[in-house]
């Protein structure tokens, strides 16, 4: 068994394309050259189609049919999902998640990467932030519990965030962060941040090393100093990769489900859409409006793909 | 003053800015560990940080009920056997693909593409459904191949995303003298096209990895709760359940788990350097 993980199934993939060339050196050119992208592709696509859109395909069938898909009841399902008031507020709080957590992931990253990368510690510093990454949404869900304990004022606030602001602001009144509903959704896209900030700064740190050093030092030689370095030649050079992070981040918003999961379950008006999906699912067992929502989400990308596309595009013109 | 102790005085803030967000980011897990040692009933009632307050109590009484669980040993392996073909499989399918979509010319690029991406968004609970009615035909339902392949697919849309975005912003000039050179597509591949997107696919392979190590939702659903082939995200979920209120070995489960995907970060940390480009084209 070790035998097979280990060894076979990285042998079986180079094998595979070694196979398709040989098959290709003994095609015509022309024919070689029309066949050879399918070859390449093959593998990622059937993946891809059996476990992805077909699925997808019977959501978007389920989508016009009533709660156990026995008959069809046409664009109902999308009418309670516009009008319905818990659904609108999941719509507005996924908003929020969408500035505040795409802004937050991205810009803190990418300050990290550039920061970290001029000191020698770099390793540990990158390792604290994604230490988080590797945490399962389980586990963040009692490190966050432990966060955002409250006691009433005047007793032991065994919550660090209350003790800590207790400690340096006078007089300060412990809060429920996680119950007022002034602030729980700032309180659940905090977590978010904390556990995605490591991916952003990874991927980051990963370009900004492709930037070839003789550059900065160029443009130091000329008299930029560091914030001019920054902004006119390490952010140009990074920009297709920050719209790859921002990307994801924006993806990852349309799906954010497990931080709301394990701490409110939506309650207290911090519903996301992801999470109503699950709950018409699994909880009402109201497949048609379920599969309804997975469909909005899916259109909800459209904009951002058509960004990609473009950008793109530019990457081809100018190579 | 001379010009490095000059230096060495700019430079404070920039450490000071660099220790202030570590700190930030390193207390909730802190308060992690540090409850991970404490005897149960204290965590309920006072604070994590009362530990380095003595009297202090410290016990191993957690990590010895997490880890003496039935099939710890076992699922450690089985979460392996797990994982480390669902990171590779993705992984190369996915640079294949993207060396497709980023260097070979086909029609329906774009669309297909951007299908592909499309793909990041679907819910994966919307999947388990039709899959399983398949995977109970075929017979593979509980078995590593079936949940090797599923996660594979899961993970394709954004791996194919990265490496088309990093193969892509590779130098066309590399491309052509190599086949003026006359090298294969293979050969392009694995000698230019692969080593030169390292850092991109550390990064994809460190992400794979731990969303595979870390999945609970998809080993539940096509590995069912059979022992023997068990995951430890599976084994320690069912010792919560058998354990009731009794989550606090939770804290110490969390930190066992946790220790692979860290040393699979720092790892292949090293593989981030500066320049790997560099010296492969010229001007």
């Amino acid at each position: 068994m070790a035998l097979v993980v280990i060894l076979g199934v990285p042998a079986a993939t180079v094998a595979y394309v070694a196979a398709i060339e040989w098959v290709m050196k003994r095609l015509p050119y022309t024919l070689a050259a029309k066949v050879r992208p399918w070859l390449w592709l093959a593998p990622a696509l059937l993946l891809l189609a059996f476990y992805l859109i077909y699925p997808s395909l019977n959501t978007a069938r389920i989508s016009f049919m009533n709660a156990d898909s026995t008959e069809y009841v046409g664009l109902d399902n999308y009418g309670f999902a516009v009008t319905n008031p818990d659904m609108i507020s999941a719509f507005k709080n996924n908003i929020l998640w969408l500035i505040f957590f795409t802004g937050g992931t991205v810009i803190l990253g990418l300050v990290i990467a550039v920061l970290t990368d001029r000191v020698r510690y770099e390793t540990l510093i990158k390792g604290i932030i994604f230490l988080p990454m590797a945490i399962s949404y389980v586990a963040a869900g009692v490190i966050w519990k432990l966060m955002y304990q409250y006691q009433p004022a005047g007793k032991a606030q065994t919550g660090t965030v209350n003790a800590v602001l207790a400690a340096i602001i006078p007089g300060f009144e412990p809060k429920a962060w996680l119950f007022n509903q002034s602030f729980n959704n700032a309180a659940l896209i905090i977590i978010g941040v904390w556990m995605w900030t490591g991916f952003c700064m990874v991927v980051l740190s990963a370009a900004l090393k492709g930037i070839p050093d003789e550059l900065l030092e160029a443009a130091r030689v000329d008299g930029a100093n560091e914030w001019q370095v920054f902004w006119r030649v390490i952010l140009p050079l990074m920009k297709s990769t920050i719209a790859v992070v921002a990307t994801t981040m924006v993806i990852n918003v349309l799906k954010i489900f497990d931080i709301v999961y394990v701490m409110t379950n939506g309650n207290l008006d911090t519903e996301v859409i992801a999470n109503r999906m699950y709950k018409e699912m699994f909880n009402y067992r109201h497949f048609g409006r379920a599969s309804a929502i997975a469909v909005i989400l899916l259109l909800a990308t459209i904009p951002v793909m058509i960004v990609n596309i473009r950008r793109f595009q530019q990457q081809e013109e100018i190579r | 003053m001379n010009e490095m102790a000059k230096r060495t005085l700019r430079r404070i803030p920039l450490h000071l800015v660099i220790l202030g967000i570590a700190i930030a980011w390193f207390i909730p897990s802190m308060g992690l560990l540090s409850s991970s040692f404490r005897p149960a009933e204290e965590i309920s009632s006072t604070g994590w940080w009362t530990v380095f307050v003595p009297p202090t109590e410290l016990t191993t009484q957690l990590y010895e009920e997490a880890l003496t669980r039935q099939n710890m040993g076992q699922s450690f392996v089985n979460s392996l056997f797990i994982s480390i073909p669902a990171t590779i499989i993705p992984i190369m399918g996915a640079a294949f693909a993207a060396y497709a979509f980023a260097w070979l010319e086909f029609p329906g690029r774009n669309i297909l593409f951007v299908i592909v991406v499309a793909l990041l968004v679907v819910p994966l609970q919307l999947t388990f459904i039709p899959i399983l009615r398949v995977y109970n035909r075929v017979g593979l339902t509980g078995t590593f191949p079936g949940i090797w392949l599923a996660h594979a697919a899961y993970g394709l849309p954004f791996a194919i995303y990265l490496l088309r975005n990093s193969i892509g912003a590779l130098p066309k000039d590399l491309f052509e003298s190599a086949y003026l050179d006359g090298a294969s597509s293979f050969d392009v591949f694995f000698r230019i096209v692969l080593p030169l997107t390292v850092p991109a696919l550390a990064s994809l392979v460190i992400f794979q990895f731990l969303w595979v190590w870390n999945d609970l939702l998809v080993a539940l659903i096509y590995l069912g709760g059979t022992p023997s082939v068990a995951p430890m995200t599976v084994t320690i979920s069912n010792l919560v359940n058998s354990l009731g209120g009794n989550w606090q070995v939770l804290t110490a489960a969390a930190f066992i788990s946790v220790i692979l995907p860290l040393l699979v970060f720092f790892s292949l940390q090293r593989y981030f350097v500066k320049g790997i480009l560099a010296g492969s084209v010229k001007g």
